[in-house]
């Protein structure tokens, strides 16, 4: 089969390669504050964020082979323990955020993960829709609680107790906010990377490929479906959490299933066969909505359009059509 | 006690609209093995056709002095259903047919593509405004239910959703072609290799999934009006009902949107805080305890 090349994940390859990639565009990320407006900057942070929530939903897609329609939820909650803690709490680290935001995901996830890893397929799908929606209704009808549709504001917060961002807002978050989600964005990369190719990684896509013979092998597939569900909305839970100050608002629709189907479509855009696809496919889908928002108000029609063109004609994603272009140029 | 059997209607009222959608839902399921994520634009697009073509006319007839006709309307009404199978019949042979043997990721996907699209075509054509056909339930008046008054109306509708049911059952279970689409059903492959045409057989199963789904939206629409989101509230709603009765089972879809008729009803009444929290816990519950719902085939 001449599509095997195409799907070769990326993990089989050398991390020198990797690495070969990686830094040109790391020193690209550091570099751009200084090059390009404060507009793109910001709409960047927006993208790293957006990558982050996609890398961890694709180690259920991806690598365990589970198609969740309900990681609206862990972002979801990521961004609402943020607002919360600033309510109630008055707290305002951004570190204290996203360590509130981690121990929150993880409760929620670990409650979830058990009922729905018991599924899979069409059914594991449900599962997570109909539980991310309880999670939303909540966020929706406990006004007095969440703000309503109305949502909660989040000022900006301090960053490692030092910089804050009084004053100018836009600069605070075209720059130190930047490069604070740019450093979290990175770790989270880098400990995916750890994730994916440690033996639990494996596990996994043993799991994916052949669940039967991945039970043979001796492999606790539950369990392992289990952990996989709680890093996965960890990393989207922690995505919720940067991306809250970022939008100074957060309100129930980050929570309602049609969210959970951006994160779907982005990682399908950028290729969930491989570990570059969703990051990839999230930064390309945040400028793709972003300028259909403001290029005409059917921009959903259009992503839509985008979306079933996509799925027709490039289901391996940009990452995987570029693949395959680049081995059939340097089989020439 | 008046009170009581008001909210008793209600809930009837509500299943009989939900069992038009889901059914349509789950019929499609069953058959064709497809989650359609677009199947709630199509209810939306029926209310809209309906009251689209119901404003039209009465805007007509009063500009020319006269009332419109109850009974006139009242023909006018299943346009909604028609315009939805029509796009049903449209859509099958060119979006879903070639994503039967892929994977079910990429079936859900072109579907929420669909979603997106419907749900900007139907705002293009009409606008963002809400379209209604107050006019029909209007002329209908009101029966009296003790000391309360209860929408005339709202009993055609409880009454079609219960002849579509009838009708349904009758149409799966003592016709011919209800045979053949049961087969293909079970499977696909052995009825094909007895000669059964299942592509045609697709189609027909997925526009009446969608006539299902417009007749809902059609018959609602004079009692309420057309929204945008309407299709995707809808969809949630049903999704809750097929799960907790079974994908793929019409008996299923019906006791299922009995239950969340008579929850929601319940809910608004007692607990309006929780009552969409209610519905969804009720859906995971029944999937935690039966996966395939209360009448699905494992």
């Amino acid at each position: 089969m001449s599509t095997v090349t195409t799907t070769i994940p990326l993990e089989h390859r050398s991390p020198l390669r990797t690495l070969g990639w990686a830094l040109p565009a790391l020193v690209v990320l550091v570099a751009l504050p200084w090059i390009t407006e404060q507009y793109q900057t910001i709409l960047l942070a927006y993208g790293l964020v957006m990558g982050i929530a996609a890398l961890g939903f694709n180690l259920l897609l991806g690598y365990t082979g589970l198609l969740s329609f309900g990681h609206s939820a862990y972002f979801g909650v990521g961004a609402y323990t943020v607002a919360l803690m600033v309510k109630y709490l008055g707290v305002s680290s951004m570190e204290l955020f996203l360590a509130g935001a981690i121990v929150a995901c993880v409760l929620v996830t670990a409650i979830f993960g058990v009922a729905c890893v018991r599924y899979t397929k069409i059914f594991f799908g449900i599962l997570t829709m109909a539980l991310s929606q309880v999670l939303w209704s909540l966020a929706f009808k406990f006004f007095w609680v969440t703000g309503g549709t109305d949502g909660l504001r989040v000022p900006t917060p301090t960053l490692l107790g030092v910089v804050t961002g009084k004053g100018d807002k836009i600069a605070f978050l075209a720059t130190s906010y930047y490069y604070y989600v740019l450093g979290v964005f990175v770790l989270c990369v880098a400990l995916m990377w750890v994730i994916v190719n440690s033996p639990f990684g494996r596990a996994l896509q043993a799991i994916r490929d052949n669940e039967v013979r991945a039970e043979f092998v001796g492999i606790q597939i539950r369990q392992y479906r289990w952990v996989a569900f709680l890093v996965s909305g960890v990393f989207t839970g922690l995505a919720g959490a940067l991306w809250v100050p970022l939008n100074g608002l957060t309100t129930p629709d980050i929570m309602h299933w049609t969210f959970s189907g951006e994160i779907v479509f982005m990682t399908v855009l950028g290729g969930f066969r491989s570990f570059t696809g969703p990051i990839v496919g999230a930064i390309v889908f945040n400028y793709l909505k972003t300028y259909a928002i403001g290029y005409t108000v059917y921009w959903q029609g259009l992503l839509g359009l985008v979306l079933v063109v996509l799925v027709l004609s490039l289901p391996t994603g940009i990452v995987g059509t570029a693949d395959r272009l680049w081995a059939r140029w340097r089989a020439k | 006690m008046d009170i009581v059997v008001i909210h008793l209607l209600n809930a009837l009222l509500y299943a009989s609209v939900l069992f038009l959608i889901a059914g349509g839902l789950s019929l499609i399921y069953g058959v064709m093995r497809i989650v359609n994520l677009a199947h709630g634009n199509l209810y939306a697009f029926g209310a809209y056709v309906t009251a689209w073509v119901v404003g039209t006319q009465v805007a007509r007839l009063q500009a020319g002095g006269r009332e419109p006709s109850t009974f006139l309307l009242l023909a006018l009404l299943p346009a909604g259903a028609v315009a939805a199978a029509a796009v049903g019949a449209l859509l099958e042979p060119t979006l879903l047919r070639p994503f039967y043997r892929r994977a079910e990721e990429y079936q859900l996907l072109v579907t929420f593509g669909l979603l997106m699209i419907l749900d900007d075509v139907i705002r293009f054509v009409w606008g963002p405004y809400p379209l209604s056909a107050s006019v029909l339930f209007e002329n209908f008046g009101s029966l009296p239910i003790g000391d309360a008054i209860y929408p005339t109306y709202n009993f055609l509708v409880i009454a079609v959703g219960g002849l579509a049911a009838v009708f349904l059952w009758a149409f799966i279970y003592r016709t011919r072609f209800g045979v053949v689409l049961r087969a293909t059903s079970q499977d696909m492959r052995m009825s094909s290799a007895l000669g059964v045409n299942v592509n045609r057989v697709y189609v027909q199963a997925f526009t009446l999934g969608c006539l299902m789904a417009g007749l809902g939206g059609a018959i609602i629409v004079p009692s309420q009006s057309a929204v945008l989101g309407m299709g995707v509230d809808a969809l949630i709603l049903s999704f809750i009902v097929v799960v907790v009765g079974g994908l793929g089972s019409l008996e299923g879809a019906l006791l299922g949107a009995l239950i969340v008729g008579f929850v929601r009803e319940a809910g608004i009444a007692w607990f309006p805080e929780i009552e969409l929290a209610v519905l969804y816990l009720i859906a995971a519950v029944v999937l935690l305890i039966r996966p395939a719902g209360l009448f699905g085939r494992a």
